[in-house]
């Protein structure tokens, strides 16, 4: 009988079975305190979807770098402007950001750190080793 | 009924594996820049050309531009299925999250024509 009920809670006025239907959705997002492998998911796709704009700089200075010698000279020269810097090492950030906690998913994938502790460790490891980097690469920068 | 007509494969297990697929690639493709760029510093035009002239970089490059396509598009789908939706921005969310799809979508071949014309056009 609790089985027949929760399936008919699933079906829909249309008689298909629709799960998306009539259930209570209660996901609150500023009253739920994100653990740390859920900031580093949202992170990650905000880094993704900026570092999806942040391409057009990277293919813009590929095209610069190879269209011809005074282009490549030219970008050598602009790339040294503290603003350019600033732009560059910010699509850096989250280039670096994104592939590390991609990484760092792929390595889940692999059923490596899939527990709660597994889950919030690698996600400090991955978090730790993009600051790393992302101080590495503006040092590099500058 | 169909409820994923916008998603790349047609099937999230397939999706799922592109996306890894593409993430690989494009990472070793990450590690050969880094390293080229790390390694000679100070590469002059007619090296960093050179290498560019390479068949094999051609490839490389061609297979990585591919893979920034089909990882954005599956990537920002996710995005856009989570939070353009009805219950979360109201009722003209499906035609808002068409509109954002074909625009990201633009942004992708933009990238992917321009991406060629960079490496065969000269």
């Amino acid at each position: 009988m609790i089985s027949f009920s929760i399936i008919a809670a699933f079906i829909g006025d249309n008689g298909y079975i629709n799960v998306t239907d009539k259930r209570p959705v209660n996901l609150d997002m500023l009253t739920i305190k994100l653990p740390l492998p859920a900031l580093a998911s949202i992170t990650h796709r905000a880094s993704g979807v900026f570092i999806f704009i942040g391409f057009a700089i990277l293919i813009w200075m590929l095209e610069a770098s190879l269209a011809s010698e005074a282009s490549f000279n030219g970008l050598k020269q602009y790339i040294t402007s503290p603003l350019s810097k600033i732009v560059i090492w910010a699509v850096l950030a989250g280039f670096i950001y994104h592939t590390v906690a991609g990484v760092k998913h792929l390595i889940n994938d692999m059923g490596i750190g899939e527990t709660l502790e597994g889950g919030v460790l690698g996600t400090q490891i991955a978090m730790a080793l993009s600051a790393v980097l992302i101080v590495l690469a503006g040092y590099w920068i500058w | 009924m169909v409820t994923a007509v916008t998603n790349f494969g047609r099937s999230g297990l397939y999706d799922w594996l592109m996306q890894r697929i593409s993430a690989v690639v494009l990472l070793v493709y990450t590690v050969f820049i880094f390293i080229v760029v790390l390694l000679y510093p100070d590469i002059s035009y007619q090296e960093w050309n050179g290498l560019f002239q390479m068949t094999a970089v051609k490839i490389f490059s061609l297979l990585a531009l591919i893979s920034l396509g089909m990882h954005s598009w599956i990537g920002l789908w996710c995005v856009v299925t989570d939070y353009l939706t009805e219950r979360m921005i109201g009722k003209n969310a499906n035609w808002l999250r068409f509109l954002v799809q074909a625009g990201c979508g633009m942004v992708m071949f933009t990238y992917f024509v321009w991406g060629i014309q960079i490496l065969w056009g000269n």
